[in-house]
């Protein structure tokens, strides 16, 4: 595997952004490609992450890229997820070695809509999606089945919650850079020791929604349990999920969950996984950790997950 | 199978609030007062119109404005024929990309008031206004042909 570093990240969150979408990412990738010290022309591949769901447009993500310069024209791909899956693109991109920079971007504008119906409609089409049930009301039934568990200590039973989170309009940047490259850019840039993602099935009913399996082989995979992260960046918009998530992910109580507030407070549809990552590798490159996990989460009830490892390198 | 289902409903209905964004709003109440307002990049220079607050080569913030005349020159056409479900004018009709003179992208629009066997490339055009003008570009009803020579040369690249 080549080397792949996170070397710069900028995020924008809003309450409510009276910018279009382009107005919304510009400043987020012109202060990510400014920390890195490149150019647009300098960029191998550029990827985004959105969904066209939360504007209500159709290809809202080609109009987002007049943000980017697309001319002349660029190498670009886009995801209908978060940014974060957006990334593990770039970052199997790079793997392909003809390039060395690629431009990760993410934005939501999720004010605008119905959020908590909008989101219905990633459900299965014939038996879920008709009954129109809301994002929060499924999040209580995950919170419902973890606290029936029975492993739940008396303090975590607490925290079993499904209060529903801040929704919030922003964008988020990211550059990686592979090897070499990397070290030239930035003077300790957060080398992605492990990336990968799962996802489970389009039936809640087949789940077990206590458990996040996905989460558990995306970590495996990603090599976390032979790593000793500082810090865990969780894309957990309602709190028993966070329980569930540290509960795959092994993570005892020397890990700081979420040094950035989370997704709870700011959750920024289709940006916040992306924003986890750039939080994570951030602390990394400003040497508060060595080693930090980022998360990102798609889908109802943690239905897809993503694990990226950071850590610095001599 | 006779007892398949084939069909059944399941509708779909969600209603959004899309602030249009700094530059179409600047854009849109010009329209309202009848000025059209494109922006120029501080980078390449040129001028777009509709404006999105963005160069959409540079990918830099475009912040200028720039008041445009309503006459231009069509840089390319289509005419509609085919009868469709949201069709609001009588047929044949046609919509043309009309460079706007001083800008450097174009604008899209009705082309009225002319046989749509005449239109062509190059033709000078002027946009006819609505009485009642709306911050959209409903505020322009159409443009038609202001009788000029053609420019063909004015628009190089542009088609």
């Amino acid at each position: 595997m080549r080397d792949v570093a996170v070397i710069s990240f900028s995020q924008l969150l809003v309450d409510k952004a009276e910018a279009n979408d382009a107005e919304l990412v510009m400043p987020v990738v012109r202060e990510a490609l400014g920390r890195a010290g490149l150019q647009k022309q300098d960029i191998g591949f550029t990827c985004s992450g959105s969904s066209d769901f939360l504007t209500g447009m159709p290809f809202s993500f080609v109009g987002a890229l007049d943000a980017v310069g697309p001319w002349p024209p660029i190498e670009e791909s886009h995801v209908e997820m978060d940014g974060a899956w957006a990334l593990y693109e770039a970052w199997v991109r790079l793997q392909h070695g003809d390039i060395d920079t690629a431009l990760v971007y993410a934005f939501g504008r999720s004010t605008l809509g119905p959020i908590e119906d909008i989101l219905a409609l990633q459900l299965d089409p014939y038996y879920e999606a008709p009954m129109w049930p809301d994002a929060t009301s499924l999040a209580a039934l995950q919170a419902r089945a973890l606290l029936d568990s029975g492993r739940l200590s008396d303090s975590d039973k607490k925290k079993a919650t499904a209060e529903p989170p801040k929704i919030v309009d922003g964008a988020a940047a990211v550059v990686l850079a592979s090897g070499d490259r990397a070290r030239k850019l930035c003077s300790r840039p957060a080398f992605i020791s492990g990336i990968d993602h799962r996802i489970e099935s389009h039936l809640l009913g087949v789940r077990d929604l206590s458990h996040s399996v996905s989460t558990e082989i995306a970590a495996k995979h990603a090599g976390c349990f032979e790593k000793s992260p500082t810090f865990a960046e969780l894309h957990a918009p309602y709190s028993a999920q966070e329980l569930i998530l540290c509960d795959a992910l092994k993570l005892d109580k020397q890990v700081t969950i979420n040094p950035s507030g989370g997704a709870q407070n700011n959750n920024a549809v289709m940006v916040a996984g992306l924003i986890r990552i750039g939080e994570a590798a951030t602390r990394v490159s400003n040497r508060e950790a060595d080693c930090a996990l980022a998360h990102a989460s798609s889908g109802p009830c943690l239905q897809q997950n993503l694990i990226c490892m950071l850590e610095a390198r001599a | 199978m006779s007892d398949a289902v084939k069909l059944f409903k399941a509708p779909i209905r969600l209603e959004y609030t899309i602030p249009a964004g700094r530059a179409t709003s600047r854009f849109c109440r010009g329209l309202a007062s009848g000025r059209l307002y494109g922006q120029r990049c501080p980078e390449c220079k040129k001028v777009n119109v509709p404006p999105r607050g963005a160069c959409p080569t540079c990918g830099v913030p475009t912040e200028e404005e720039v008041l445009l005349p309503d006459s231009g020159t069509i840089t390319t056409f289509c005419i509609i024929n085919i009868a469709f479900a949201a069709q609001a004018l009588e047929l044949p009709y046609a919509c043309a990309s009309i460079l706007l003179d001083g800008a450097d992208s174009t604008l899209f629009h009705l082309i009225q008031e002319v046989p749509v066997a005449e239109i062509r490339m190059g033709m000078r055009v002027r946009a006819v206004w609505a009485e009642n003008k709306l911050a959209s570009l409903e505020a322009i009803r159409h443009f038609k042909p202001t009788g000029e020579p053609d420019a063909l040369a004015s628009i190089e690249g542009h088609f």
